[in-house]
């Protein structure tokens, strides 16, 4: 799809969705402790997820899903 | 006479084609619509509110909380920077009166209503049927159902010229769908509502049916525990191999408001890839 990495792609995603600074993006930061999202957007953010790496997220891996690093790990492994 | 039936014959189809296109484009044109459900660009509501305004309905939307406000907003505005949206939370009857004045504001007519709201806790979502709470019971018919009969009331007198009312169901009203659990049995309620409301508004030629989809990857849809595996158990075992598409949604919503539907109502019309068919 670009020549991004899958972090970058996955930033882009998270800034989009969430309306948060690149900089806040970072492997560590947790999407609701951190970069305020609820409960709805951690599900909006799968299904991002989803549409662009063309992977399928089941409910049990996306509860594990908790940081913006837990996020690229599943896709590198997944996607 | 044969030569003129045969010219008038003949003729006709070009007419009937240009009509038929001009048709396809603005089949549902001068009629005004009330959208009750959209949370997203996913959602069920977006697509059929999308269709029937390219088929030239005027749109009236509702939003459900200041959470969803921003979204519902960007979204109704790519019709227009006026697209008119007001804040109605379904279990609350003040809120649906006050969101029914503001449409009069409006118009003093309107010809279609779309009903694609549902809530269950999410823990009633998974696991067993069995251990259903009072309260989880209730909110779902309350949120899911009654509020169909609750919308119809203020909007079925402002149909005055006829209407048609469609409200979205799914297959686990009918069958036992793992960790759907209360959201069928009151998707079962919003089915038999719908056909009781049929009757009552039919002399009024206001028609009521459901939609039946597929699953289809919404907000709300991911809330049911196992959800991934219901698509992939369609594309196993439907017919067409899938299940449906928004767009697809949007098409027979469109057929539903329009008067090719003029003497369909109180059904539910499965829009599931054939899914509904099936023995095994």
């Amino acid at each position: 799809m670009s020549d991004k990495s899958i972090e970058e792609r996955v930033t882009d995603i998270i800034v989009k969705e969430l309306g948060v600074t690149p900089e806040q993006v970072t492997p560590e930061a947790k999407f609701i402790e951190d970069l305020g999202a609820d409960s709805l957007d951690t599900v909006e953010l799968v299904m991002a997820f989803e549409d662009e790496f063309d992977v399928q997220v089941p409910d049990e891996e996306a509860e594990k899903l908790l940081s913006v690093g837990d996020v690229t790990r599943y896709i590198e492994e997944n996607g | 006479m044969r030569q003129t039936e045969f010219g008038v014959a003949r003729y006709p189809p070009l007419q009937v084609g240009g009509a038929m296109l001009a048709g396809r484009m603005s089949i549902l044109s001068g009629k005004t619509a009330v959208v009750f459900g959209v949370a997203n660009k996913r959602s069920i509501a977006w697509g059929i509110a999308k269709a029937w305004a390219e088929a030239g309905a005027n749109l009236i939307f509702n939003y459900q909380g200041e959470r969803l406000k921003d979204n519902v907003s960007d979204l109704a505005q790519s019709f227009g920077e006026d697209t008119p949206l007001y804040p109605c939370d379904v279990s609350k009857d003040e809120e649906i009166d006050a969101f029914f004045e503001k449409v009069r504001g409006h118009t003093d007519k309107i010809d279609l209503m779309l009903h694609s709201v549902a809530f269950a806790p999410r823990e009633a979502l998974t696991g067993s049927f069995l251990e259903t709470s009072r309260e989880a019971f209730s909110v779902a018919h309350d949120i899911s159902a009654y509020s169909l009969v609750a919308l119809a009331q203020r909007a079925t007198p402002m149909m005055t010229d006829g209407g048609s009312i469609i409200a979205m169901s799914y297959y686990g009203a009918e069958k036992v769908v793992p960790h759907y659990n209360v959201m069928g049995v009151a998707k079962a309620s919003l089915e038999a509502s719908t056909r009781y409301l049929a009757k009552d508004l039919g002399e009024k030629k206001i028609r009521v049916n459901c939609i039946s989809a597929g699953p289809v990857q919404t907000l709300a849809a991911r809330g049911i525990a196992g959800f991934t595996d219901m698509v992939k158990h369609y594309e196993a075992h439907a017919p067409l191999g899938r299940s449906c598409t928004t767009e697809e949604l949007g098409q027979t919503g469109v057929f539903l408001a329009s008067d090719g539907a003029a003497s369909i109502t109180g059904q539910v019309i499965y829009v599931d890839g054939g899914y509904q068919i099936m023995g095994m």
